[in-house]
């Protein structure tokens, strides 16, 4: 991450980030950014598309495992989850987290506090947070461009497990959902990596977000299956909104008032997110003490 | 014997030296080791959750919670093991490939294969076995000491058990070091490393659930071609479910493993040794 940011901005040439004022200049920056990213990220198409596949390995396994555990219970539904949605539900939330997971962006940021490198962001007219996102949504054009066709024939061969294709409404809030997704994990490990201006290194944070994420995004089992004080708790985090409630909103699993109410609560987060990650960013940036060479 | 004992010599000069070298950083050792339960807690509490919701995992198949768990620790024992001895130095196989840093094995007067495969030892690791112990434990007296159908153990049961345990460690181990050595081939075994992390996947249940018109040749498939589904299926149904409910026995199954455990590691040192004659120094 770090050398891939190091080379982006050395490419970009001192010219055009000294003219930055005006917006067309500005979105011109944004732009170059934007492509320089994506260029990079496409070297690697063959190895991602074929991990992009391996990656629904794991996923044939709980499948395999949910339907023994409904064959023994001998009931149709389990916590509102017939077994075609748990199948569905699992390829959902693959999809939710290709648009949430952010690998590599806060150790990254931490990494560059802690070797100096962040510093260029201090004298440079580029703002480290704008940079990183654009980066981010090159990534993340670039794996879906290529990731888009296993994903394509995975969810085509699992085609009868989901109850066909959700009507506009539900199809426009899933994707707004996803969007909104991308934006939380974004910030959300931003913040994160942020706060390596104070604590140097940020792993040992790094590895309670995952083992909370664990459980509490979705990723492993719909969290309808928890109970009671469980699920309330998992309501208080802005966790479930990476992984579980996309995918639930994708199968119609929340409708009406609760989607709408789901959707403003995650946009809520999201900006909190935004104004942790800016409120570090300032604070961080006062406190900092440039290490390293 | 002589050879024997040589070798043994230098397998405990691996292991104090990587117990040194994990003790000059004893925090961040004790760290590892609290991650690693950890994160074998969180696990137990997704089958927890499951076990909430069903008697057994599949439908007559014997597996309830606590056969599960025993199941588990198993799974647990098996892996920490492989993870302490093995992962650590076939993590680095590409690496020496890339560098060129084999030439320097390879000059030993010692086997190659022994020396790449066994030089670091990770100890934080043997956490996980400890906790795959206490679990075991748990589940076995919960399954002795239940009024209906308790579990009796035999000295066999006993006896086999921890033979079993190691066979499962040299199955993967020849998975592992087979997929290494192809790295000589291929210069880099990025993918190749995540499949081994996919396929082992495959044995981290009972394979009854495996079934139907997908599962049946996939069970057939990751029995016979590529025996992951014996490493931890036979151990755990001699200690926790040696008669299934339909009165099938785990001796056919545990003769195939011992066949399986023989084949793969004659294979995977036919695999290594070939790979080695088709290496070619890379650095400078």
């Amino acid at each position: 991450m770090a050398r891939m940011h190091r080379r982006s901005r050395e490419n970009l040439g001192l010219e055009t980030l000294l003219v930055m004022t005006t917006l067309p200049a500005r979105l011109q920056t944004w732009w170059t950014i934007l492509r320089i990213a994506l260029a990079e990220r496409l070297v690697y198409r063959g190895d991602f598309a074929l991990g992009t596949l391996m990656r629904f390995l794991p996923i044939v396994t709980q499948i395999f495992l949910w339907f023994a555990v409904f064959q023994a219970r001998g009931q149709p539904t389990l916590a509102g989850y017939s077994y075609q949605d748990f199948v569905a539900y699992y390829l959902l939330t693959m999809l939710a987290r290709a648009f949430s997971s952010m690998p590599g962006l806060a150790s990254g940021i931490a990494a560059q506090i802690r070797s100096g490198e962040i510093k260029k962001f201090l004298i440079q007219p580029v703002d480290l947070l704008g940079f990183l996102l654009l980066c981010r949504v090159a990534h993340k054009l670039a794996y879906y461009s290529v990731a888009a066709l296993p994903f394509a024939l995975v969810f085509f061969l699992c085609r009868d497990y989901f109850p066909g294709w959700p009507d506009a409404v539900t199809l426009a809030a899933g994707v707004a959902s996803l969007v909104l997704a991308f934006l939380l994990g974004f910030f959300l490990e931003a913040a994160m990596g942020l706060i390596g201006f104070w604590w140097l290194e940020v792993s040992s944070l790094l590895f309670v977000y995952m083992l909370l994420s664990f459980f509490l995004s979705g990723h492993m089992f719909p969290l309808d299956m928890l109970p009671g004080r469980w699920q309330t708790a998992v309501h208080l985090t802005p966790l479930m909104y990476l992984a579980y409630f996309p995918a639930a909103v994708l199968l119609g699993k929340v409708q009406g008032l609760a989607l709408a109410q789901g959707l403003a609560i995650q946009a809520g987060w999201v900006l909190g997110m935004i104004a942790l990650a800016r409120w570090l960013w300032a604070r961080g940036t006062r406190h900092y003490s440039a290490f390293g060479g | 014997m002589q050879h024997v004992a040589v070798y043994l010599r230098v397998l405990g000069t691996f292991a104090r030296n990587s117990l040194i070298r994990n003790m000059m950083f004893r925090a961040n050792f004790l760290v590892e080791c609290l991650s690693s339960i950890t994160w074998t807690l969180m696990n137990l509490g997704f089958y927890l959750l499951i076990f909430r919701y069903t008697q057994s995992i599949g439908a007559g198949t014997g597996w309830g919670q606590w056969e599960f768990f025993a199941f588990l620790a198993t799974t647990m024992l098996i892996n920490s093991l492989v993870q302490t001895l093995f992962m650590p130095n076939c993590e680095d196989i590409s690496d020496l490939i890339r560098t060129g840093g084999l030439d320097f094995a390879l000059l030993k007067p010692i086997d190659t294969q022994f020396l790449i495969s066994l030089e670091k030892i990770d100890w934080s690791s043997l956490a996980n076995f400890f906790a795959g112990l206490v679990l075991l434990g748990v589940s076995l007296v919960q399954m002795a000491t239940r009024p209906h159908d308790p579990l009796v153990l035999h000295a066999w049961m006993v006896l086999l058990y921890p033979f079993y345990v190691l066979c499962g460690v040299a199955m993967l181990y020849s998975l592992m070091i087979s997929l290494s050595a192809t790295s000589i081939w291929l210069g880099q075994n990025r993918s190749l490393y995540d499949f081994w992390f996919y396929i082992t996947n495959f044995s981290r249940y009972p394979m009854e659930i495996y079934q139907g018109r997908w599962g049946t040749p996939l069970r057939r498939f990751c029995t016979f071609i590529v025996p992951v589904l014996l490493v931890v299926n036979v151990p755990a149904r001699i200690i926790a479910r040696p008669v299934a409910p339909h009165g099938e026995t785990v001796w056919p199954l545990a003769a195939l493993a011992l066949v399986a455990t023989v084949v793969s590691l004659l294979v995977s040192r036919w695999i290594f040794l070939a790979a080695l004659r088709s290496y070619r120094s890379a650095s400078s």
